[in-house]
């Protein structure tokens, strides 16, 4: 090509050249079109609408002791965050949290165990499967707070205590299980039967072929059954209402405390639950992009 | 594990899957120690079912197969040492090219110095060294070829089963990977059996073609034999390079007998392997395309010619070293001949002339 191009006189090229260049930067020189415009106004009054409310609380929450519940910011410190685990008045946030992040953890690993092996047993068809499938659903669709009451009441029936850990926590899965298991049902899909077959024919037992294929394979996507089962069970609500006995979950804390609490700290609340809740999820990503990467690293070297 | 050996028996194979109609009708097949055979058939025919079978991942609803004199129907892969090569390769996705090749030692419970060792040796052997820590996803499909044969060839077997090896490459990665597997066979010195629809990587691979149709082996045989005696019209079109015409059997005289058909003094056959031939029968007849000669209707027939079949000429394909000539010899049939090249443009023709096709009449053969 060099040679060539040397060969060639340099008028020549000069022409040839010159108004080629000029041709193919000239579509980029009209700028964005007005749709853009139009767009990016609507996207950011979305992301506004979306943002500001939850902005609004944690910017309140950075008070000092002068702070009230409405706009405008009376100083900054951390005040109420210091108020929010040391007062009595202000609720049993410590005691509740605690509660909701052993129970968010029970409930994830539960879900994750059946909605894998659900994933498992639906990859063929059985008598049953499909009333199984929509009995699930059904308890997906089945209003929250309806059931919540429904299982308290049966609890009671029963003669036994309703408590976090017994009936919210059987009320949660009832939330999660779906939700877990038709995420896992996505996942599956992706995977290939033959990578079972690959293995049996390589000498694995089920159980390796589980442990060393399946699991690995279908980890990112495990990941986020986990994401879900945890954040699903540390927000719910609903359910938990009439189930969760004597000692509350952080969810019926904070609305609890919306009723008699009138400083800040509820908006402290917000924010670390916001910050907790962010963790989880970063966390969660940051495992599936780790894994990936991990994937991606030991290819190169 | 009593047997080296990896000669292949099927004895009455059937496979049902429902239970009312047979995928595998029947198959009674015998392949040799360190054969490579080709299984070949459209598909649906029970070709990758009987495959299937003789690797342990589908159980025969009848019948008996018999690997090294052992009969190995209800027995795992592994115990009955034959090792399979997925059609799309099934390469562990989260695994190096070593360890999806350690795979098959680590479950059975090497430790990792010693899997990871003779990894690498089966990776050289593959000439994948400098491919050894990538993941599948990053290798061409050539490659990921080749580790799926060195996953599978690591445990020794003593049949090695490819599912359409070749089917995921594109055309010229196609003939050579073709070379590499003959190679890896005579390496490796096992049983190889390959399922193809490819009638031309089956005949440039086997020791041993099965055409295959409806569950049943309609022939097994050398790949010459299958591509030049075929028993049947199926066979014959199946493996192409044959024209097929039929007729009923005009007369019958001593060592070859009379087509009657479109020709004025119908078409001679001789007689070969079939002994018993009545007037009247009505019979196939199978003529290779590259033994059709074209001549100009009035001029003289090639020496040894008998039949002329005055035809039109309906399409010309160039083919490189010879030349496609479709005519309409055959009312319902399509009737080929390959004209080689330098015989066609000495006097070449063109759509719509009329041509007499004639061939040595010892080169017809009927079918059964």
């Amino acid at each position: 090509m060099s040679a060539v191009l040397t060969d060639m006189p340099k008028t020549d090229m000069s022409k040839s050249v010159a108004p080629a260049t000029t041709k193919a930067i000239a579509p980029s020189k009209g700028g964005r079109p007005w749709t853009f415009y139009v767009l990016a106004t609507l996207f950011s009054l979305y992301v506004l609408a979306l943002y500001g409310p939850m902005f609004c609380i944690y910017i309140l929450s950075f008070q000092d002791i002068r702070g009230g519940l409405v706009f405008p910011m009376k100083g900054q410190s951390l005040h109420w965050f210091v108020d929010l685990f040391t007062q009595v008045r202000t609720g049993d946030v410590k005691g509740s949290f605690d509660r909701s992040i052993k129970l968010a953890v029970i409930v994830t690993i539960i879900t994750v165990v059946v909605s894998f092996l659900a994933g498992l047993g639906f990859r063929k068809r059985f008598r049953g499967d499909t009333a199984v499938f929509y009995m699930m659903i059904g308890s997906l669709v089945a209003p929250g707070l309806v059931l919540g009451l429904g299982t308290g009441l049966l609890f009671q029936a029963l003669g036994l205590n309703a408590s976090w850990y017994t009936s919210a926590l059987g009320a949660q899965l009832s939330w999660t299980l779906p939700f877990g298991v038709l995420v896992m049902f996505a996942v599956m899909s992706r995977f290939d039967h033959v990578w079972e077959e690959a293995a049996y024919d390589l000498g694995a037992g089920r159980w390796q072929s589980i442990r060393l294929v399946m699991i690995p394979v279908l980890a990112p996507g495990l990941v986020a059954v986990v994401l879900f089962g945890f954040t699903l069970s540390y927000d719910e609500f609903a359910r938990s209402l009439q189930t969760a006995g004597s000692l509350n979950t952080l969810p019926l804390e904070i609305w609890s405390m919306t009723l008699n609490v009138t400083s800040p700290s509820l908006y402290a609340l917000g924010t670390v639950t916001t910050v907790i809740s962010f963790i989880v999820i970063g966390a969660s990503l940051g495992s599936i992009v780790l894994i990936q990467k991990k994937r991606g690293s030991s290819a190169k070297g | 594990m009593k047997s080296d050996r990896g000669d292949i028996e099927l004895a009455g194979v059937c496979k049902s899957f429902d239970g009312v109609t047979n995928v595998v009708d029947g198959v009674n097949l015998k392949i040799a120690d360190g054969a490579y055979c080709c299984f070949i058939g459209p598909s649906g025919c029970g070709k990758t079912t009987i495959l299937r079978m003789i690797a342990g991942h589908e159980d025969p609803t009848a019948g008996e197969i018999v690997i090294g004199g052992q009969n190995v129907v209800g027995l795992a892969p592994v115990q009955r040492r034959t090792a399979m090569m997925f059609q799309s390769y099934a390469l562990f996705p989260h695994l190096t090219v070593r360890e999806n090749i350690a795979f098959a030692l680590r479950v059975r419970g090497m430790s990792k110095t010693d899997r990871l060792r003779a990894a690498d040796a089966m990776i050289e052997k593959v000439r994948l060294t400098q491919f050894a820590d990538r993941l599948p996803a990053q290798l061409s499909g050539g490659q990921q070829q080749r580790v799926a044969l060195a996953r599978a060839a690591i445990t020794e077997p003593r049949v090695l089963l490819l599912d359409e090896p070749l089917s995921a490459l594109d055309e010229q990665l196609r003939v050579q990977m073709r070379q590499e597997l003959r190679r890896m066979q005579q390496e490796l010195g096992i049983t190889f059996i390959h399922v193809t629809h490819t009638q031309l990587e089956a005949i440039a691979l086997a020791d041993l073609v099965v055409v295959m149709e409806q569950g049943r082996i309609k022939q097994a045989g050398a790949a010459r034999e299958v591509y030049a005696h075929p028993h049947d019209r199926y066979v014959a079109e199946f493996m192409g390079g044959q024209n097929v015409l039929s007729g009923c059997v005009e007369k019958v005289n001593g060592a070859s007998f009379t087509l009657a058909q479109a020709a004025p003094d119908g078409i001679e056959v001789p007689l070969q392997a079939r002994s018993s031939i009545n007037v009247g029968d009505k019979v196939d007849i199978a003529v290779r395309r590259d033994d059709v000669a074209l001549v100009r209707p009035g001029k003289e027939l090639p020496p040894g010619c008998t039949t002329s079949l005055p035809s039109r000429v309906l399409a010309i394909e160039y083919q490189g070293y010879f030349v496609k000539v479709m005519l309409d010899t055959v009312p319902d049939d399509e009737f080929i001949a390959y004209v080689p090249e330098k015989t066609f443009f000495a006097d070449p023709f063109t759509i719509g002339d009329v041509v007499v096709a004639t061939w040595a009449t010892g080169s017809a053969l009927p079918l059964a």
